[in-house]
């Protein structure tokens, strides 16, 4: 079975959220990390730029295949994940530490109300391939 | 009409390993065990076991069987001595590829060719059709019984070696011999498609489940471990190796892809004779090159090639070669930007990233030459 932390927020692409102060730190969980495999590269946003709900905020690529990332919520990129750059292997093994790709500051605090806890998450993937 | 996957008759074992199973060319193969970038490192560093079942198989003998072999295919069949393959071409009367394929000598008048899973009944029709009127040349479409496990890496050759009733280490590179693996009968063939060195080992269907069982238990200590196809293609692509449907098929011709060395101008007719001769004396439009990234972004298959801006190219293969560090690709270019060293880029998702033409293969090759 998946790891699924409770204290975090999914979206149905497989991304997680976690509130930190006012801020939601994003990676990808450790379903889409196994369902990926070996990650070899992850093209991220600058700081500053801005992120919008539900749309592409990067992408990343494993040996067989290319994927995008979608925003949890909207507002401004405020942190990037550097050391993705010269270990993405590290989306593999920690997707929940030090694997996470950026931290946004949110422009509307009712989106995280639309994300879905741990035990969505956990009957969204139940219902089958993705 | 969508077709029902075939499996070969490894299957259940694999979906026992916990591979994950794809659709391959009709097929249902593991695409890896546990990670494709831990199998190539295991390929390259011991020993890797490969379900190649799927891969066709055909037998064709008589007194005409070397005419019509020399009709159909690219290389010399006149310089193939028994005990020795010969990787050759199937090609169009226009040049274009029909499938590339491995041709063994198995005696005067006999002989096999391996052709690829998702081309078997292409290739069937195509070589029988083309030789209908030959009666002294008999095909057998053996694939279906036929299994293939290819066990490649540097302690193949000392794995094999310990399930064979004959000394596998006199078998030279690109030679064959028949012998006895695990109890069962197979024809050991030192070849394979992943640089290092290796045996690929064809048996009849019913004992491929022992056989694989077998050397998964005699390698255990050697770090022996089964291999899906997603690692066999970076193992291939960091050597160069065409991959039929991606950097081959019918719109592409022997010379472009640098496949020239397979051809026989000199042996006389065969399919395609012609066409490849004229791309020859008048030299390719485009050539397949070797690209490296400058960063790790994956240029994959139809990606644009870019010089100045300009599309002059497409990528047929592209990955992470795992062996090398970076990311690297094939692709077809015009032959004025082909030279190692051009500068060139690759359009990935509307960003030109920086690429660099670099002599292949990728990773120094490190089969066995000598015997």
């Amino acid at each position: 079975m998946s790891n699924i932390p409770t204290d975090l927020r999914y979206t149905r692409d497989h991304e997680w959220a976690k509130r930190e102060g006012g801020n939601v730190r994003v990676g990808i969980t450790h379903y889409a990390q196994e369902q990926l495999g070996d990650v070899v590269f992850v093209e991220l946003p600058k700081v500053g730029a801005k992120a919008a709900q539900r749309q592409s905020f990067g992408v990343v690529e494993s040996v067989k295949a290319v994927s995008d990332l979608y925003a949890p919520v909207s507002g401004e990129v405020v942190e990037v994940n550097a050391q993705l750059g010269k270990t993405p292997e590290l989306v593999n093994q920690d997707p929940y530490g030090r694997g996470w790709m950026i931290v946004i500051k949110p422009s509307n605090p009712a989106e995280w109300d639309q994300l879905l806890t741990a035990k969505q998450y956990e009957e969204h993937l139940a219902q089958g391939p993705h | 009409m969508d077709m029902p996957l075939k499996r070969t008759p490894l299957y259940g074992i694999h979906v026992k390993a916990g591979a994950r199973m794809v659709p391959f060319g009709g097929w249902e193969m593991p695409v890896q065990y546990t990670s494709i970038v831990e199998e190539h490192r295991a390929v390259r560093a011991a020993v890797g076991l490969f379900d190649v079942s799927h891969m066709g198989e055909f037998e064709v003998e008589g007194p005409e069987a070397l005419a019509a072999l020399q009709h159909l295919t690219t290389n010399d069949v006149g310089a193939l001595e028994a005990g020795q393959v010969q990787y050759s071409l199937l090609c169009y009367p226009d040049g274009g590829i029909v499938d590339d394929l491995t041709l063994y000598r198995l005696g005067p008048e006999r002989f096999m060719m391996t052709v690829n899973a998702a081309n078997i009944d292409k290739d069937w029709a195509w070589v029988t059709e083309r030789s209908a009127t030959r009666r002294g040349a008999r095909w057998r479409n053996v694939s279906a019984q036929t299994a293939l496990i290819a066990v490649q890496g540097p302690r193949a050759e000392a794995l094999v070696g310990r399930l064979a009733d004959r000394d596998v280490a006199a078998i030279g590179y690109y030679r064959f011999a028949a012998g006895a693996v695990a109890g069962g009968q197979a024809l050991i063939s030192r070849t394979g498609y992943t640089g290092e060195d290796g045996f690929e080992l064809y048996v009849g269907a019913a004992d491929a489940m022992r056989l694989w069982q077998a050397l998964l238990d005699a390698g255990a200590g050697a770090g022996a471990r089964p291999i899906g196809l997603g690692a066999r293609d970076t193992l291939r692509l960091e050597m160069r190796y065409a991959l039929y449907g991606n950097d081959i098929d019918q719109t592409t011709n022997p010379i472009e892809a640098g496949l020239g060395w397979v051809v026989k101008l000199a042996k006389g007719e065969f399919i395609g004779r012609e066409a490849i001769e004229r791309v020859k004396s008048e030299g390719p439009r485009r050539r397949l090159v070797g690209l490296e990234m400058a960063d790790r972004a994956v240029a994959r298959h139809g990606y644009p090639v870019l010089k100045d801006g300009q599309a002059i190219g497409i990528v047929t293969s592209g990955s992470y070669g795992p062996s090398v560090d970076k990311s690297i690709a094939l692709a077809y270019v015009d032959t004025a930007h082909a030279a190692v060293g051009t500068e060139l880029g690759v359009d990935i998702r509307g960003q030109a990233r920086p690429a660099r033409a670099v002599k292949t293969p990728f990773h120094p090759p490190r089969v066995k030459k000598a015997p």
